[in-house]
């Protein structure tokens, strides 16, 4: 009698797994303070550090070199790191209390679980990077306009309308998220919170670093070519585009790689290992 | 009727010490594989990117000769070295006459102009000043000048008039002290007055040729009996800084000043004979050539144009930048501290230190000794390896390697380490502040690393925002890693990316263990009062 039960019930377990590591990965997500709280943490310093780098520019005459979007969104240099501990916990949180042993007893097929928490973390980034990166451009075009930045000196206000401003915003939103998607894949592959994101922020902050201290001018280059924040956020770049070594989506596409080797070695590293 | 014996421990009470305390906590960090990994992961980091850094360096300049015209390489030639040791720009037309035992010179200079060239490069033959601009450079300078010898390097003292920073007296390079503000003109002119008594230079300015006001005295170590004496000009070349996408960059050209001088006055014993001219040049140099500096004199007036300047060269970038491996080094120092702490409230373990020690601030003391103890040591070894290999590379690639004295190695190289071991402190505190391992590397990294990434890669932040990111956060301890002083008399880009900081060394250094010594206070007390 029991037998048949489980036979009719085998179908429609099966259709419901997905959804279900889905929901339950949000159920976590959300039901914890912490990712919440940094969250808004995120929404709250990337503007602040965009409105404190738009009120310390300054344009005085024609022909400056500034460009206003990339100023008002610095504050993605910060915003990124909250987003990656958002991340990193998604998935080091488990390990830390052995709920993964739990998790993985649920959704016994390992890579359904990853991207149900790469599916989670990629919406609530999304929703996240999208105020944040909002609010940059809102206290930029407030504050630029009395510094300097006005037509007198070549300068439109910032505007989602002009292509170049819009890529620059949806592109910010979209590096948010993949570097939500790089700290899972790291965590993933680490299997600890300290770790992971001591490598996320080193592979993040050091190449830069490096390349500015690298006197040989054509390795400096291929190393920003290859930095996932530096190529990432060529993005933002509104003017001089010529003088970037890659195009604004190519750099974005670096970091997009970034991300998918990390997902990869992450998967691999979640399906061979005991957890 | 079964007496209990109440159970006494047979350890004598003197072990529980602080000792013992410093002994556990050694003893947890020596048996955790993972931690010891990643400190000698750390150094070796350190190592491995100042050794890149390093080879990747490569200065030759190529010379044709008639007989050869394939070019020929050489190594990058030094500049010259003042009478401190470190490196100079000599280079200035001097108009000059011996001085035998003491005795001075007095000018008044009646005008200080300049020309300079905004976009780089000079023609090729034909007029060079054609289509050079006028104006003279804020540290333009023309006056006069009481030298060892006209060998580039040698000691000197001279009076000066500026393109806009008054009248200054200036001796062997480094030394500035101010006058009489404002500019030259023949309707207010400076007289200026150099005299040598022994050793001491003594530098007067006056108005009007009556009172005199002593600006400065120098003390110019062994002075030869018979010093060189009389007027210069030299002006540094025109530079403008950008900030564009791709960073700060330079751009400019070679100036000339001119300065007229009159009512020249001889004290002391001077020969009879005429003025020579000469021109002090490096063999390479930003200078205008030969042809175009000079002197003309009659009727007791003197013209004397020069170019090139008499200052201290910019001798950063070298040796100690190789150390910029430090934040690779750092990061990996950062997570093992939050790891020394989050991973005893992970597995509980903190219950039982505490149990063991329930006097909780000696705790977190012991895990802060312990690990700046480690992160030190670590940090000292890569330094003091990274240091001589990197000069061998940098003087294998032809690289001048500039003269650094052994007190300023030395504080690079224990201020590096010194550097990880309180990044490694702020870590525990922050790690015992928050509990939580991702949150507080991040906290930390974004407290010491991102501020100095934020003001290294120029184009971000504008130049004041970047100088007050490194003044004011964690960040500002990198500041004990410059090696070479910047001045105020020589214009030049000081960012934090050319290896130059807003504070002093120390003063930086000082900053950052501000912020650990408040940290750590933070934690002791979280510690104290929340339960674990």
């Amino acid at each position: 009698m029991s037998a048949v039960l489980a036979s009719q019930d085998r179908p429609q377990a099966r259709w419901a797994g997905s959804r279900d590591a889905l929901h339950s990965e949000w159920t976590k997500l959300r039901t914890i303070t912490g990712p919440g709280l940094a969250l808004i943490a995120a929404i709250a310093l990337t503007a602040a550090l965009g409105a404190i780098a738009a009120n310390a520019a300054g344009c005085q005459a024609r022909g400056c070199q500034i460009d206003p979007a990339k100023v008002s969104l610095t504050g993605i240099y910060l915003g990124q790191a909250i987003v990656a501990i958002v991340a990193v916990t998604v998935v080091g949180g488990e390990y830390s209390t052995g709920m993964i042993r739990l998790t993985l007893t649920a959704v016994p097929r390992r890579w359904q679980v990853l991207a149900a928490k790469a599916a989670v973390v990629s919406a609530a980034t999304l929703a996240a990077g999208a105020v944040a990166v909002l609010g940059s451009l809102l206290a930029g075009r407030l504050l630029l306009y009395g510094h300097g930045f006005t037509p007198a000196h070549g300068y439109e206000p910032l505007s989602l309308g002009t292509a170049a401003v819009l890529r620059a915003a949806a592109g910010s939103v979209l590096y948010l998220v993949l570097i939500a998607l790089l700290a899972l894949g790291v965590t993933t592959a680490v299997r600890d919170s300290a770790v992971g994101t001591g490598l996320v922020l080193g592979l993040l902050y050091l190449f830069p670093i490096v390349s500015a201290v690298v006197p040989d001018r054509t390795l400096a280059r291929h190393l920003e070519q290859a930095a996932p924040m530096t190529a990432g956020l060529w993005i933002q770049a509104t003017r001089g585009l010529r003088s970037l070594p890659l195009t604004p989506w190519q750099g974005l596409g670096v970091l997009a790689l970034w991300a998918l080797g990390a997902m990869i070695i992450g998967a691999a590293v979640l399906r061979l290992r005991d957890a | 009727m079964s007496v209990i014996t109440p159970y006494r421990t047979e350890l004598s009470s003197s072990r529980d010490g602080f000792a013992q305390l410093l002994r556990a906590e050694w003893t947890k960090f020596r048996t955790v594989r993972g931690w010891v990994i990643g400190t000698v992961v750390g150094a070796l980091i350190i190592v491995g990117l100042g050794v890149l850094t390093a080879s990747k360096s490569m200065c030759s300049i190529a010379t044709v000769t008639r007989q050869n015209p394939n070019p020929v390489f050489h190594a990058c030639p030094a500049p010259a070295t003042g009478p401190g040791g470190e490196w100079v720009t000599d280079s200035f037309y001097f108009v000059r006459q011996p001085l035998a035992g003491n005795g001075g010179l007095t000018v008044r200079i009646t005008s200080l102009t300049g020309l300079y060239s905004t976009h780089g490069g000079l023609p090729s033959g034909g007029n060079l000043l054609a289509g050079m601009t006028r104006g003279v450079q804020p540290w333009s300078k023309a006056g006069i000048i009481i030298k060892a010898s006209t060998r580039r390097g040698s000691a000197y003292a001279a009076m000066m008039v500026t393109g806009s920073h008054g009248v200054r007296m200036q001796w062997n390079f480094t030394h500035d002290v101010a006058g009489t503000a404002g500019k030259v003109s023949a309707a207010s002119p400076r007289w200026l007055r150099l005299t040598r008594s022994g050793d001491v230079i003594s530098g007067y300015d006056s108005a009007d040729g009556r009172h005199w006001t002593l600006v400065g005295r120098a003390v110019l170590a062994g002075l030869p009996a018979t010093a060189q004496a009389g007027l210069f000009a030299a002006t540094p070349g025109y530079t403008v800084n950008s900030t564009s996408l791709g960073g700060t960059s330079s751009v400019g050209g070679p100036a000339l000043a001119t300065a007229t001088f009159d009512r020249v006055s001889r004290q002391g014993t001077w020969p009879a004979g005429r003025w020579t001219g000469q021109d002090i040049q490096a063999p390479v140099d930003s200078a205008l050539p030969r042809s175009v500096q000079g002197f003309t004199q009659g009727r007791g007036r003197f013209t004397v144009s020069g170019s090139g300047d008499i200052a201290p060269a910019d001798s950063a970038s070298q040796v100690e930048h190789t150390l910029g491996g430090a934040f690779a080094g750092l990061i990996a120092m950062v997570v093992i501290g939050v790891m020394f702490v989050t991973a005893e409230y992970r597995r509980g373990l903190i219950r039982t230190t505490l149990t063991a020690s329930p006097r909780r601030g000696r705790v977190l003391a012991a895990k802060a000794i312990v690990l700046a103890a480690v992160t030190f040591v670590a940090g000292l070894v890569a330094a003091a390896i990274t240091i001589p290999i990197s000069e061998h590379l940098l003087r294998a690639n032809g690289n001048p390697i500039s003269p650094l004295s052994a007190a300023t190695l030395l504080r690079v190289t224990a201020g590096t380490a010194a550097l990880l071991a309180v990044g490694a402190v702020l870590a525990v505190a922050v790690g015992t502040l928050l509990r939580r391992s991702a949150a507080a590397v991040t906290a930390v990294i974004a407290g010491v690393v991102l501020p100095y990434l934020l003001a290294v890669i120029s184009g971000v932040l504008p130049a004041g925002a970047e100088e007050w990111l490194v003044r004011v956060t964690p960040a500002a301890g990198f500041a004990v890693q410059q090696g070479a002083p910047a001045y105020h008399q020589v214009v030049a880009t000081y960012t934090p990316g050319t290896g130059y900081f807003p504070l002093a060394p120390w003063a930086g250094f000082a900053v950052l263990c501000a912020w650990a010594a408040v940290l750590v206070t933070l934690a002791a007390f979280r510690l104290r009062r929340s339960d674990a």
